[in-house]
């Protein structure tokens, strides 16, 4: 390739002084300058949140980078504690939330910070999202159906936790149901597990005849299935004469979730409210999500993973088994997918074919891409700011800019194009993700490609 | 080169799933399918022929769409979701250039129809083969070493915002296009008529379809695209300027796709802004059927997923109807990527699975 122009500089470096000296001096520095530039760019950073979002949020990003840069201080017999630190901190502050999320000043551009019912919402993506990096980050293998894995979720959860068979009277362990309502109604906490377990179960299934394509058939073959299950989904109300699905009016209500007789539907007493349950349960779906993601990256599976990523032809000679290898992360994915789906049915008390077309799909893959693939907390930052921006941020940016410029621009209505622009200019500016992880990042900076383009076609 | 040793090994891993069961159940599938229409065909002889015929005109528009598909995909190798979202806007151009600015409308009549028309396809083609060019310049050519996931990634970024540009322009209703071709009938077949607004339709496209194969294969435009589709290295060494060719051919696939958007608005009498959406996975579908980056093979597929969905939505023995129309589409794809990757006219490659 050294006889063809080097494409590796994005074309934008050209134009130096604007976007391209800052990164080539960047590049020319040494460690301890580095050190210096970095403490620089973070308090530029904290300004720039001081003047955008108001304190709060700041103070949160202040604290994290002053532990950042105070770990190296900490004495060797305490080494637990450097890794602890953020972590405490950074659970303290979501743990604590909904008791003071309503005296907080709101940011500047951004308004008041989410509410209890929008943070529930983001915990989820963030499970899905943590689910499709697996599957896109770790493996390799670009999954645009991911949907078709949560809206599995969902109606199993609304099967088996609805009146929706009402033939059929069944009940175990459900809560806040009365005994005489027909359907079946099984407790939400197994169903998330069950509803995992039958995702990944259609993930194996879908998996097997798919995954030997190659990665981007193999991305259109997940489209064709996040597309078809759906409209399976739109289409069910009359297969054969059985309405397994209540077709486009969705199935509603479902139950929610509950323990020792309270149900999260209602909460119990001003202290244990419905949302406030909710989000709690769902901060626990999250950690766990993220230990088994953390566990399962470091294990002898992960690694065949992130061997398949970065070259599946080594990886096959090394010993990997290509296919169980590929099925187990497409699993793996699915079962997380799959619990999102559920509790947040179980959270909406209604699942429409309508909630699951591509645009999610493309919306979870946006959030792995702008966090960082492969890397857990890049994507849980992506996933929350997204779903944040979502539920209630792009609204509120749009009521900004309608305000202080005066024009009347409908900024919601243009979300995918919004999502789609934050995935084109990560891919070109900055192709790891906002926080990475430094494998991934070598191997777009180095160039490493599964197969290079130059020789494929013969 | 090196990738040969690598194919090999590949090819040798996964060479063991072509025997036995699989080409079976496929021969089976084909010949449920064939019995299926048998019956229609008996039972309704004059409602399929006319279906067919209607396949038949909407296969062509696929095909110009799946000609776009296939030949940025025989060159670059890349998936360009963005392609449909072009046509979309081929769609939208076409409208606003015949309806606003020509004043075509129902009622004008003969020579001002033609060159309106014909001004108006110049428009279209003009506007989405630079467009396209222009997303290639800045989305795709900056990724061009990265791996190889990235400008697919990208590509569908770049879906999403021509979609929204599309929206914007168009709203989020479908807008009705006015008829502005003849719409009485050519012939008619036991009541079902054929209007010539479909039959102009389907003419256009083959004049279209000739010249593209000639400039593919007699030009010299046309032999530096093949040169580099093959080998962009060895191409670059004969003295060809790859990124130009490349530019090329996003040129004629824009083109194309502005083509298709007219004749779509045509065909169809209205459009939405998310139609790129859909039938640009109709129309990839038809060119993974045909073998992809194969052009004959690209309008081979259309016809025949034109031919399938009209089918399905307008026979009356066990047809799924048109809320099933895409789904079927889909199976399809999925089908012929398990079972055949390579596509009906497609060459075998050991990677090709």
């Amino acid at each position: 390739m050294s006889e063809l122009r080097d494409y590796r500089q994005p074309w934008w470096h050209r134009l130096t002084g604007v976007l391209g000296e800052p990164s080539r001096r960047w590049r020319a520095m040494d460690d301890r300058e580095r050190f210096q530039a970095g403490i620089v760019l973070r308090a530029v950073l904290v300004g720039v949140l001081v003047y955008a979002t108001s304190w709060p949020l700041a103070l949160l990003v202040a604290v994290i980078f002053a532990v950042q840069y105070a770990q190296p201080y900490i004495p060797e017999g305490y080494a637990w504690l450097r890794r602890a630190v953020i972590p405490t901190i950074v659970l303290l502050v979501a743990v604590l939330y909904p008791f003071y999320n309503g005296r907080l000043p709101d940011m500047r551009w951004l308004g008041a910070f989410p509410d209890v019912n929008t943070a529930v919402i983001m915990g989820v993506y963030v499970i899905m999202a943590i689910g499709l990096n697996i599957v896109v980050g770790y493996a390799g293998l670009l999954d645009l159906g991911y949907v078709a894995f949560y809206a599995m979720g969902a109606y199993t959860c609304a099967w088996f936790a609805s009146v929706q068979f009402a033939k059929h009277h069944v009940q175990f362990g459900a809560v806040g149901v009365a005994s005489t309502t027909p359907g079946i109604h099984i407790s939400i906490w197994l169903l998330v597990l069950l509803a995992g377990i039958l995702t990944a179960i259609i993930g194996i299934v879908i998996g097997l005849p798919t995954l030997r394509l190659r990665g981007d058939y193999l991305a259109i073959v997940t489209l064709g299935f996040g597309e078809i299950l759906p409209q399976v989904a739109n289409n069910g109300d009359s297969l054969g004469g059985f309405n397994l699905t209540n077709g486009p009016n969705g199935i509603t209500p479902i139950d929610a979730p509950g323990f020792f007789g309270v149900s999260f539907q209602s909460g119990s007493g001003t202290f244990f409210t419905g949302p406030r349950l909710f989000f709690w349960f769902v901060l626990l779906l999250v950690m766990i999500t993220v230990f088994c993601s953390l566990r399962l990256r470091d294990s002898r599976l992960g690694r065949a993973w992130i061997a398949i990523r970065e070259d599946e032809t080594a990886a096959a000679a090394m010993g990997v088994p290509l296919m169980r290898t590929k099925t187990w992360a497409y699993a793996t994915g699915a079962f997380f997918g799959g619990v999102a789906g559920a509790y947040f049915a179980s959270f909406k008390s209604s699942t429409f074919p309508n909630d699951f077309n591509f645009n999610i799909s493309a919306f979870i893959l946006s959030m792995v891409i702008l966090g960082g693939m492969g890397n857990v907390w890049g994507v849980i930052f992506g996933a929350a700011f997204l779903a944040y921006l979502n539920q209630e941020g792009l609204a509120n940016i749009g009521h900004s800019i309608n305000q202080h410029l005066g024009t009347h621009l409908d900024v919601p209505l243009y979300q995918f194009g919004i999502y789609g622009a934050i995935i084109v200019l990560t891919m070109l500016i900055r192709p790891e993700g906002l926080i990475p992880s430094a494998r991934r990042r070598a191997e777009f900076h180095e160039g490493v490609s599964d197969t290079p383009l130059y020789d494929t076609q013969q | 080169m090196a990738s040969e040793a690598r194919r090999e090994h590949i090819s040798w891993v996964r060479g063991v799933r072509r025997a036995g069961a699989i080409p079976a159940v496929g021969f089976s599938l084909v010949a449920l399918l064939l019995v299926w229409l048998g019956v229609n065909l008996v039972q309704t002889p004059s409602d399929f022929a006319s279906v067919a015929l209607e396949g038949l005109t909407l296969g062509l528009v696929y095909g110009l769409i799946a000609l776009g598909y296939s030949l940025v995909y025989g060159i670059l190798e890349l998936i360009n979701f963005a392609h449909g979202d072009v046509f979309m806007l081929g769609s939208w151009i076409s409208l606003s250039v015949a309806a606003h600015k020509i004043g075509l409308t129902q009622s004008t009549s003969g020579f001002k129809v033609v060159w309106g028309l014909a001004l108006t396809l110049l428009a279209a083609m003009a506007f989405c083969g630079i467009l396209n060019v222009t997303i290639e310049r800045l989305a795709y050519r900056p990724l061009r070493n990265a791996p190889r996931l990235a400008p697919l990634i990208t590509a569908i970024g770049m879906s999403f915002i021509l979609q929204d540009v599309g929206l914007n322009r168009l709203g989020p209703a479908p807008v009705s296009v006015p008829n502005i071709l003849p719409t009485s009938a050519v012939f008619s077949i036991g009541g079902n008529e054929y209007r010539w607004s479909s039959l102009i339709v389907a003419l256009t496209t083959f004049p279209i379809l000739f010249l593209l194969i000639w400039l593919v294969q007699k030009t010299r435009q046309g032999k530096a695209m093949r040169a580099t589709a093959q080998d962009q290295e060895a191409a670059a060494m004969m003295g060809i300027n790859v990124n130009r060719t490349i530019s090329f051919t996003f040129l004629i696939a824009g083109a194309l796709a502005g083509v298709a958007g007219l004749l779509y608005a045509l065909y169809s009498t209205n459009i939405r802004y998310d139609q790129g959406f859909q039938l640009g996975l109709i129309a990839f579908t038809a060119a993974v059927l045909g073998g992809i980056g194969n052009l004959p093979g690209a309008v081979l597929g259309a016809i025949l997923i034109g031919l399938i969905q009209q089918f399905n939505e307008g026979l009356s023995w066990h047809a799924p109807s048109s809320q099933w129309t895409q789904s079927i589409v889909f199976a399809i794809l999925i089908l012929i990527l398990v079972f055949r990757p390579e596509g009906l006219l497609g060459e075998r490659t050991p990677e090709g699975g």
